[in-house]
């Protein structure tokens, strides 16, 4: 019984917002001492099951080449781009990027998207720049609430989208521990498989929500008043993508 | 045969290397903090790699991984100078390469869907070219690389170290919560080995009525997402709320079907990691990224579909499984 205090150290340590690095940390030592462990072993936890996750944190190998593009314009240039495509609106930039971000994660592609790598430096400016043209420019609430929404595209897709991989690290999770535990032979395939219904689910809801995302931005704006400088140059923009 | 060791080292001397840009970055007051953080972090990738095949001792990385909780979580780092170009020349250079800077951005994944395809059954002298089971990992590494090489062909920058420089930008923006997940992963190991699912278990066996189908299917999924909220990890709470429900009450006793339990399952989880600031590098990282002035607002974006998607994952698990 005395083992789930790990467990309330964790509940507690979040509640009062200390560091969540902290936290962690904390909660494992208390767990390993509390379960019968000896503090050398409780090092050697820590250092085995850093050693085995190391995968986990292999996506900052490609933080040199997004800096260094972004360094040159990456920004700039989606911007620039999607001032271009004038028909799209936000909403559907981003109900667009979650199917692809959906599809690739399916496909393995994991590294095809991501807060670093696509929606900080690609589809938020983008969904901006689409709100912009038809809304005139963004209040700061508007702005957040888009920009939340395009950082929501990304995690939804990703986590409805990567379990119908094979290789992913969630589905060698289920099949490691099953299989090691209770001696099954589950198949990565057969897990796989059984993620599609709730991956069709998701496109659907969060699809939806996306979509429905320019109607209040709509409101947001229009709610807070124009800004003066948005009469002037795109009235006609305005009413034409407000109708 | 290429090993997914050498990649864990190139991602190890990349951080060692950043920290040593810390380290003279006299802009930052808590430059040696960083440097220390960072360069540890290098370090235990390299070291890890011993740990791995079990020809050192676990116990010093271990320590280490305490030293940089202490670092991070006692405020001994911070962010140093900005390392991005001034927006009047990041302007003038998107004007001159235009839609060119995307060919970079798509060579990764293109490469690392390539090794993961095309790569995965080529052999060479006997064994296969990439380390079986990590080609997605391998072609993730190879991808960067040769991304990197076109990105510095294309942008005409001869000098590699201001790539570096760059990523270093972006890794301080992160901070130490690019570490969290890492770690959440090393608690559930912890967990499981002190026997918290078991504990778990007598408790659920002690509340739950015998043989209600449907309240088992619901405790677990919600016990996922709820788990999975406290802890900010499905990985974590996976072991723990299948050894307790999972397994001996819903696929042993109810003769539900595994795969279809297990999976969605683990995306009930899922559905937790959506709504808790314990997944950091899903919903903080991404506001910090944005510059969001709420950091909650990913989160609050994520929370209808959270509520109705684990809704949706109850219905799936008990119209399948039985």
């Amino acid at each position: 019984m005395i083992v789930l205090v790990g467990i309330l150290v964790v509940v507690a340590g979040f509640a009062t917002r200390r560091n969540p690095l902290l936290v962690v940390g904390a909660a494992g030592v208390a767990t390993g001492l509390l379960g019968g462990l000896s503090p050398m072993k409780v090092l050697d936890a820590f250092g085995t099951g850093f050693a085995s996750s190391r995968s986990v944190t292999l996506f900052a190998v490609t933080l040199p080449v997004i800096g260094l593009l972004e360094r040159h314009g990456l920004q700039e240039q989606a911007r620039t781009l999607m001032n271009r495509l004038a028909k799209v609106s936000a909403g559907r930039v981003l109900a667009l990027y979650l199917v692809i971000r959906q599809l690739g994660a399916a496909l393995g592609l994991t590294a095809l998207g991501g807060p670093a790598q696509a929606v900080r430096p690609m589809i938020a400016p983008m969904a901006e720049a689409a709100a912009e043209r038809r809304h005139g420019p963004l209040t700061e609430k508007a702005r957040e609430r888009l920009r939340s929404f395009a950082a929501s595209a990304d995690t939804v897709g990703l986590f409805f989208g990567e379990d119908c991989f094979l290789a992913v690290g969630s589905i060698l999770l289920i099949t490691g521990f099953v299989n090691a535990t209770y001696h099954t032979a589950l198949e990565p395939v057969q897990l796989a498989l059984w993620a599609i219904p709730t991956a069709v689910c998701a496109t659907l809801v969060h699809g939806t929500r996306l979509l429905r995302l320019d109607s209040s931005l709509a409101s947001l704006t229009s709610r807070t008043g124009d800004l003066p400088a948005a009469a002037e140059g795109r009235t006609g923009r305005v009413t034409e993508g407000s109708k | 045969m290429i090993k997914v060791e050498w990649l864990y080292w190139l991602v190890g001397a990349v951080f060692l290397a950043m920290a040593a840009q810390m380290a003279a970055d006299r802009g930052n007051p808590r430059r040696y903090g960083n440097a220390a953080f960072w360069g540890l972090l290098g370090a235990s990738f390299g070291y890890g790699t011993w740990v791995a095949d079990k020809s050192a001792p676990a116990a010093p990385l271990g320590a280490a991984v305490l030293a940089m909780i202490c670092l991070a979580g006692f405020g001994l780092t911070g962010r140093g100078t900005p390392t991005t170009a001034a927006p009047e020349r990041r302007a003038a250079s998107a004007a001159r390469l235009r839609s060119k800077l995307f060919i970079p951005a798509l060579t990764l994944p293109l490469v690392a869907l390539a090794c993961g395809t095309l790569l995965k059954d080529v052999h060479l002298g006997g064994g296969p070219l990439l380390q079986s089971g990590s080609e997605t990992l391998l072609g993730l590494g190879i991808g960067s690389i040769v991304a990197l090489v076109v990105a510095l062909l294309l942008t005409r920058e001869r000098n590699p170290a201001v790539a570096l420089t760059a990523g270093r930008g972006l890794l301080e923006a992160m901070g130490w919560a690019l570490l969290l997940p890492q770690l959440l992963a090393v608690l559930g190991s912890i967990f499981q080995s002190a026997g918290v699912g078991t504990q778990v278990g007598k408790i659920v066996t002690h509340v739950l009525p015998d043989g209600s189908r449907y309240t088992a299917v619901a405790v677990y999924c919600l016990g996922m997402a709820l788990f999975t909220l406290i802890m900010g990890n499905a990985f974590a709470a996976f072991p723990v709320m299948t050894a307790a429900i999972g397994w001996p009450v819903l696929v042993a006793q109810l003769h539900g079907s595994a795969p279809v339990v297990l999976a969605v399952g683990m995306l009930s989880g899922f559905c937790g990691t959506l709504a808790t600031p314990m997944a950091a590098n899903f919903n903080l990282v991404p506001a910090a990224l944005l510059e969001l002035k709420d950091q909650y607002g990913p989160i609050k974006a994520q929370l209808p579909t959270a509520a109705i998607m684990l809704v949706c994952n109850v219905a799936i698990m008990s119209l399948f499984a039985f």
